[in-house]
């Protein structure tokens, strides 16, 4: 039968422009039945706008989708289920405190009587879980689910509405690394039953362990279309970025300094009164990078908070070059004035205000500077000379510094935060998640700033979910598991295995 | 499902989108005009000719846009600080308070001293007032809707309990104070402009007028462009970002809100100082709600504000000039109208957006 069979998705030349931005030229893909097809580029290749398009949020400027061989339009993602597609967002569309059943049918009720509705789908739960392993506890709150687990309601709502092709966005950017195995498992048991499953992913390593084909878009275009067993990793990225690029990072050994930081015994307790940082005592050196390698969620958001002054702890003392910081030092202006400066995590909702233009975003912080305007007031040819000064130095693209920043793709926007901090030359950088949805050229530039930094003699903490990029940039990793400082390694004699151990809370090396 | 935003150039966001709106209010009042068995058409003719046809008719549009100014900037403020704050009734109350006060017990001050006194007074009544529910927010959590709503029955009582029992006239049957003394008023813009050789109709149109133009003015340098602006802006898009800058969203909430409610002290100065001349009882007049359709239809943008109040100015204006031709139409019909004016500025905006953006694309490929 194969070669008859008409592919499950078909697009052709398809192309989207928002304003003067065009976020797909001339696009074409095509997906065969019953296959695992991955999409790979850089952030703003137009991967998601693509996907947008096939999921109907957006409508195509110009081109053609067809699905199983049918010219179809596709204006709402009510009509992209009803042609049998299905989305599973990164950022999951779930209602917290309902159940997993109750959030399967939301939206598929069936009728004015939930009663009926409910019992319906929790017999097709069933089925589905049998006949694709997927264990879940139909009563159970998703809000009391892993992520991992939240994930598989995503996929299960897209396969009760009668999915015959999965689109998933990034789905592994939330997950641990098991957790990661077990939805390459069902990915491929899906494949078996003959589904057919769009993986978006710049994880190329994801891509080389589950797909048949994958296809490479860069700036809007398809740059390739190759078979997964005929490729590799560096063939991809080079695809993607259209150059070589280093996935090692190359650095000097390091020239460490006196000690600038110095936290002991510092504990944070939450809203909810639960101990989410327990007794961790640390010390950053000038010149040198400490990494934090953990899984998500064991005290790594609370320790970069408490640095920065962003949480006060309920124990303990930090010292900034010798001299014990008050509750009103560690103000996270006073922080800045002393040269502690923080890249945040979520650089959405904590290190920018999408909603302001990027010139406007590069002064966040650092409003109070007399260099932005006379007294009270600002100078806005002032702050957009300097945010185009940043812009360029960072190579963010566009250099506009008028281009509100939430048009910026989160490579670039990642590059503005870090040219801000980094511009005011700090003494002490805490890092969380610097390269988190950023595409790959950005990456290798982000790391050499890094590196570059800690040659200057910067003392750097770093938070990452990537314990790759942990072992590559640390000079030092520390292992954090439920709040605790589990051990420390020097990175040379750090390895995966021993690190993951430490990070699941089995202290010291056994024997 | 789709909750991305639609993105509209910038001229259509904060001029044809508003526009929109308020000709869908104006037919959707016509048709209410039409059911009462009058002719739209000549209901506007009256309601322009009453408010813009003559300088006295313009006097009175301007004399209420005076107001509107003052408390749709006073809603827009806070907006630019993610607060609603919807006791502009309230802190004008408490405003009028003030300045009454300040007009009766510092009457020996010559006027140069005198009215700026008073002005200050009313600005620092208004503050004070919507301080308190500022400070609430902040630091209890206690939402400003409900604390300034709450605050406007307060002063509302307060101001009763005062011209009764306290500052009222002794001997008078009405609750009101003595009249100010004549160097504690205002100027009336027909007196002010007549050493300039104009010669203008008496109207209620006063000096306050001036100061609602410096105060639409200094917004616009407040929010646009200082460091306490930035800082409000910060908040109110963005308070994690915010607190992770180093701008206490605690602090910006309070003094926003006092710059809030500072703003709509001038209401009281138009009003008190301006026409009145002594403290009387519902000054306000629902100017105060007024405002935040005012701030809503303006965008919280000083030029949109400004252009708003001077449409609610003309509506109010025009339509006292309406009632009184056309007995079958009441004032209320304007309230109406302005009811709705903020359901469709307000509550239907996206309805528009969606038809402005359509439109604009369907003339783009065409």
């Amino acid at each position: 039968m194969t070669g008859t069979a008409p592919a499950a998705i078909e697009l052709y030349s398809i192309s989207k422009s928002f304003g003067p931005v065009a976020a797909n030229r001339n696009v074409s893909l095509t997906v065969a039945a019953g296959s695992i097809h991955g999409i790979v580029g850089e952030n703003g290749a137009g991967k998601s706008t693509l996907m947008s398009i096939l999921y109907g949020f957006y409508e195509a400027d110009s081109g053609e989708i067809r699905v199983g061989g049918e010219k179809r339009t596709i204006s709402s993602p009510a009509e992209a289920i009803a042609t049998g597609i299905g989305m599973v967002h990164q950022h999951f569309m779930l209602v917290e405190p309902l159940s997993v059943v109750e959030n399967v049918v939301l939206g598929a009720e069936g009728g004015t009587w939930l009663k009926r509705g409910i019992a319906k789908a929790r017999a097709e739960l069933a089925r589905l879980s049998a006949q694709y392993g997927l264990a879940i506890d139909p009563d159970a709150t998703v809000a009391s689910l892993s992520v991992g687990l939240q994930q598989r309601v995503e996929i299960l709502k897209a396969l009760y509405r009668g999915a015959e092709v999965l689109i998933l966005d990034e789905p592994t950017a939330v997950l641990t690394p098991a957790e990661a195995d077990q939805l390459f498992e069902l990915l491929r048991a899906l494949k078996a039953q003959g589904k057919t499953v769009i993986l978006i992913t710049h994880k190329l390593r994801e891509i080389m362990a589950v797909t048949d084909r994958v296809s490479v878009m860069r700036r809007g275009e398809m740059v390739a279309h190759v078979e997964t067993i005929s490729t590799s990793p560096a063939a991809l990225a080079e695809a993607m970025v259209g150059r070589r690029v280093l996935l090692r990072v190359e650095k000097a050994p390091r020239q460490r300094g006196a000690p600038v930081l110095e936290a002991a015994g510092l504990s944070v307790v939450d809203a909810r009164g639960h101990e989410t940082l327990r007794e961790a005592s640390l010390t950053l050196y000038e010149g040198e990078i400490v990494g934090i390698a953990g899984v998500a969620g064991n005290g790594q958001s609370e320790l970069l908070e408490v640095l920065a002054g962003l949480v006060q702890p309920t124990r303990g003392v930090i010292r900034l070059d010798g001299r014990i910081l008050t509750t009103a030092d560690r103000s996270p202006a006073n922080l800045r004035r002393l040269g502690l400066m923080h890249i945040p995590e979520d650089r959405q909702k904590t290190g920018l205000v999408t909603a302001f233009a990027a010139a406007e975003n590069m002064i966040l912080g650092y409003h109070d500077d007399p260099a932005f305007g006379p007294g009270p007031l600002l100078a806005p040819s002032a702050i957009r000379c300097h945010a185009l000064a940043g812009m360029q130095a960072y190579d963010v693209r566009p250099a506009d510094p008028t281009l509100k920043t939430a048009k910026f793709s989160g490579g670039n926007q990642q590059k503005l935060v870090l040219a801000r901090e980094i511009e005011r030359a700090p003494k002490v950088l805490l890092v969380g998640q610097p390269t988190r949805g950023v595409d790959i050229g950005a990456i290798e530039f982000i790391h050499r700033r890094l590196i570059a930094l800690r040659d200057a003699g910067v003392a750097i903490l770093l938070v990452s979910v990537e314990l790759e990029e942990v072992m590559a940039l640390s000079d030092r990793i520390l292992a954090l598991c439920g709040g605790r400082i589990t051990g420390e390694r020097a990175a040379e004699e750090a390895d995966e295995r021993d690190l993951g151990l430490l990070m699941a809370g089995v202290s010291e090396r056994a024997a | 499902m789709s909750a991305t935003p639609i993105e509209l150039p910038r001229w259509a966001d904060t001029a044809l989108v508003p526009l929109v709106s308020v000709v869908a209010a104006l037919l959707v009042a016509g048709l209410v005009v039409l059911g009462i068995g009058e002719s739209p058409l000549e209901a506007t003719a009256l309601l322009l000719k009453g408010s813009l046809g003559s300088l006295e008719g313009l006097g009175f549009t301007l004399y209420y846009a005076t107001n509107f100014v003052f408390t749709g900037l006073a809603v827009a403020v806070a907006f630019h600080a993610g607060l609603f704050n919807i006791g502009g009734e309230g802190q004008a109350t408490v405003a009028g308070i003030f300045a009454a006060l300040a007009c009766l017990w510092l009457a020996p001050l010559p006027g140069i001293l005198l009215v700026p006194l008073a002005i200050l007074a009313a600005a620092v009544g208004g503050a004070a007032w919507a301080f308190i529910p500022g400070y609430l927010q902040a630091v209890r959590g206690s939402h400003v809707v409900i604390t300034t709503i709450m605050f406007n029955f307060i002063a509302a009582t307060l101001i009763v309990y005062l011209l009764v029992e306290v500052i009222g006239k002794p001997g008078s049957m009405q609750p009101e104070t003595a009249d100010f003394a004549k160097h504690a008023t205002l100027t009336p813009m027909h007196q002010l402009l007549a050493p300039l050789g104009l010669k203008l109709p008496k109207t209620p149109l006063n000096s306050a007028f001036l100061l609602a133009l410096a105060a639409l003015v200094a917004v616009w340098l407040l929010i646009y462009r200082s460091r306490l602006g930035y800082a409000i802006r910060t908040v109110g898009a963005n308070p994690r970002a915010a607190a992770y800058a180093g701008i206490s969203p605690a602090r910006i909430t309070m003094v926003a809100m006092a710059l809030s409610g500072a703003l709509a002290g001038g209401l009281a100065v138009n009003e008190v100082m301006g026409v009145q001349h002594r403290l009387v009882l519902d000054f306000t007049a629902g100017y105060g709600f007024v405002g935040v359709a005012v701030a809503l239809m303006g965008r919280g943008h000083p030029v949109g504000v400004g252009l708003a109040a001077l449409l609610f100015g003309a509506l109010y204006q025009g339509g006292a000039e309406l009632s009184f031709d056309k007995p079958t139409i009441t004032r209320d019909m304007v309230v109406v109208i302005g009811g709705v004016v903020i359901l469709f500025a307000g509550a239907l905006e996206g309805l528009f957006r969606r038809l402005v953006a359509g439109t604009l694309r369907l003339g783009r490929g065409g």
